[in-house]
């Protein structure tokens, strides 16, 4: 029963023998106040699933089980078998805390097992009681007096055969945009408030609760908690936001630096297996497809695993040690002032890894309209997609030269650029608020749990269930993507394509790769893509773009870091000569117009505010989407980033020269 | 008097919460009428604050600390128990 920023926003589920084990994010009552608690509830009231749930397992906190209680008793109430897991029994034990859980299992009427999730123990006994579960044999909601007729006359649009259960549906229904109308007279006719209620039921059940205490717990000494020492100094005015920069840039640092290597023995190894492809088997159709259609994309996907891995590392590190809570506390004013609040931080760092999961992690946002804003300007923060375009781009135009003797000056034109992304995020989330009403649940109220050692099976577990939803859910709208581009790629209209392989056939071009190269690149111009880029050059010329860079900015839908795939592919350069070459071809293009290199500092600058900007990343749209509901939020977001990226390019291009 | 209004180190004896949209929230946190509670922490720009309350610790706003309102524990700051 955890409800700390970025922790399980979403349900899990596992099928053993025949049962489905379901586990549900954290909540601290049966009313959600957020999208994760909401998935919680309906899962047990079964809208989620379509099935109610048969057995529940509620997870307490020993340390702290006066507000665990509160959920256990209205799931009691909902007449489900439910068992009582007593976890944290040492950390309660170390505030001088006993809980007789004899005594606790009597007073509730419903097992409770002592468990330590941590090592382990107890899950056995846990088990067995699930096995023999039965219905609770006691029911602590009264109905109030001031309710009954209402009740009564609910059960005619709800009924359920539980009475409290009517009432938790009927909240349910309340807080829905829309009431169906029959359910909607019922609410009007009563003046049913559910805020008024649920706290009314509130204090009742905590009434309930503290006699329950008295008799079970025994606390022998008064100590304060070791997090508040910790926390003077975290949550400091001075140390706390140094601290919090200082692990930003070690991070930031960590992900660049140790995903190097295992990202490019990846490329290597996916560029091996598509020319052995090649080599292996006949030249056609089919084998062309699987090496740079199908390989490519499952290459691109498999690519950005390492970065995702180390980035949830870190990520989940920080949360189950309690720091992240720390985060949004000390940053909450600060981001207020742009429209977010201090529970956006911590997706808008992930933006820097993959906007894809951190738009997931905004749903522990209780309030709509900050959850909103956040979503929209997540994907200005630059993602690691974005990382070898500014490679490439910055190479052409910043000198590789130090300055003070330490820094990279192109490094340092790779931080700026991230800042760049950021301060948008800021700008247009600012804008956002001023454009955007405020809704009435507008609040911050946030539990800061206590420090504690992370496991690393609770970190393994996390990371390997975040690559696990990107290699399915991203992966294969990126697989289907390449697969496209690669047939746009390699075919075109009439029979141009044929003319060309026919006119490189010739005895004379067998030999030479450089004429093979450039049979690729004629292809490239006379294929579907090429006709596209042609097509939108009088749009992007403006910004300083021909249109092979068209042809980069379509495949980079896809996938950001297409464009040095596609450049590559564009300037005819053959396998194994990397970026070095593809830097001097590019610096040697020259503008036909104007006789001028075609990447001058105009074109290229222009080019990296485009990627700054723009919004070039299908999966992003798709869980946007999916988190939103509608098909509004990831339009306008489309339109406006990317405009906003039109703007700046066409701004820079034209001011340049 | 106010939770807003309480200073770092301070207690206090919870008597409502005067605004309808947090009741419900600030109640299943376990900020019930008669809930003692201490402030700890103040954030870097003297907003959000975070108070003990329950046996955890609980960050909110200052703009919902000012809707909690309160009665000045003297009682508990001087260690004496009655």
């Amino acid at each position: 029963m955890s409800n700390f920023p970025g922790t399980t926003v979403d349900y899990k589920w596992a099928d053993i023998g025949n049962a489905r084990i379901i586990d549900l994010p954290g909540t601290y009552s049966i009313y959600p106040k957020s999208g994760d608690e909401q998935v919680t509830v309906s899962t047990i009231l079964g809208q989620k699933t379509g099935f109610e749930p048969n057995k529940l397992i509620v997870v307490a906190d020993a340390s702290n089980l006066k507000r665990s209680l509160l959920l256990c008793l209205q799931v009691i109430d909902l007449g489900l078998p439910t068992v009582l897991a007593l976890n944290m029994l040492d950390v309660a034990a170390q505030k001088h805390i006993q809980v007789d859980s004899v005594e606790l299992s009597k007073l509730l009427g419903i097992p409770v097992v002592e468990i330590n999730a941590r090592k382990k123990q107890g899950i056995d006994l846990l088990e067995q009681t699930v096995a023999s579960l039965k219905t609770p044999t006691k029911i602590f909601y009264h109905i109030n007096p001031a309710i009954v007729e209402f009740l009564e006359e609910l059960k005619i649009v709800i009924n359920t055969g539980n009475i409290y259960k009517d009432l938790v549906m009927a909240h349910q229904v309340s807080n829905a945009s829309h009431a169906k109308q029959n359910i909607a007279r019922v609410f009007s006719k009563y003046e049913f408030e559910t805020g008024k209620l649920q706290a009314r039921e509130t204090v009742e059940r905590f009434k309930q609760i503290d006699e329950i205490l008295i008799e079970c717990i025994t606390k022998t000494a008064h100590v304060t908690d070791r997090s508040n020492f910790a926390d003077k100094i975290i949550t400091h005015k001075v140390w706390g936001l140094l601290i919090f920069f200082a692990l930003l840039f070690v991070m930031f640092q960590s992900i660049f630096w140790l995903a190097r290597w295992p990202m490019e023995l990846i490329e290597q190894g996916f560029d091996s297996l598509s020319s052995f492809t090649l080599h292996m088997f006949p030249n056609n159709m089919w084998s062309d497809l699987f090496a740079n259609g199908v390989l490519a994309g499952v290459s691109g996907v498999l690519v950005f695993v390492p970065q995702i891995m180390i980035l949830f590392s870190l990520l989940t590190l920080l949360e189950d040690s309690g720091y992240m809570a720390r985060v949004s506390f000390i940053m909450d004013r600060l981001m207020r002032s742009f429209g977010l609040n201090g529970k956006s931080v911590v997706p808008l760092i992930g933006g820097m890894a993959c906007a894809v999961p951190s738009i997931m992690a905004t749903r522990n946002i209780e309030n709509v309209r900050d959850r909103l804003i956040t979503i929209m300007v997540i994907p200005l923060m630059s993602c690691s997609a974005r990382l070898p375009v500014y490679v490439l781009l910055i190479g052409l135009i910043v000198p590789d030269t130090q300055v003070w003797g330490v820094f990279s000056m192109q490094g340092l034109v790779m931080l700026g650029m991230y800042l760049v992304g950021f301060i948008a995020a800021l700008l247009v989330a600012w804008i956002f608020k001023l454009v955007l009403k405020q809704n009435k649940k507008n609040y911050f109220i946030l539990e800061m749990p206590a420090y504690k050692w992370p496991t690393i099976n609770n970190v393994s577990l996390v990371v390997w269930s975040r690559v696990k939803i990107f290699v399915k859910e991203a992966g294969l709208i990126i697989l289907c993507v390449s697969v496209i581009l690669w047939f746009l790629g390699s075919y075109g209209p009439g029979d141009n394509m044929q003319q060309i392989e026919k006119k490189y056939s010739q005895t004379i071009y067998k030999d030479s790769s450089f004429a093979q190269a450039k049979m690729q690149a004629e292809k490239l111009e006379a294929s579907y893509a090429g006709h596209f880029g042609k097509w939108i050059e009088p749009a992007i010329s403006p910004l300083g773009f021909d249109w092979k860079i068209g042809i980069a900015l379509l495949s980079s839908f896809a996938a950001r870091e297409v464009f040095v795939g596609t450049m590559s592919a564009i300037y005819s350069i053959g396998d194994g000569e990397g970026h070095q070459s593809l830097k001097h071809k590019m610096q040697a293009e020259v503008d036909t117009l104007t006789g001028k290199p075609r990447y001058s500092m105009a074109t290229v600058w222009s080019l990296m505010f485009f990627y700054a900007f723009a919004l070039q990343c299908t999966s992003t749209v798709a869980v946007v989407y999916r988190e939103t509901k509608s098909w509004k939020w990831p339009l306008l977001q489309i339109i406006i980033l990317t405009g906003m990226a039109y703007l700046a390019s066409l701004a820079i291009y034209q001011g340049f020269s | 008097m106010y939770l807003s209004e309480l200073k770092k180190g301070e207690t206090a004896v919870i008597e409502a919460i005067e605004a309808d949209d947090l009741v419900a929230k600030l109640f299943e946190m376990g900020c019930v009428p008669g809930e003692k509670v201490k402030m700890v922490l103040v954030a870097p720009f003297g907003d959000p604050v975070a108070i003990q309350v329950a046996g955890y610790t609980l960050a909110m706003r200052i703009q919902e600390a000012a809707k909690v309102r309160i009665r000045k524990d003297n009682f508990s700051s001087q260690k004496i128990k009655l």
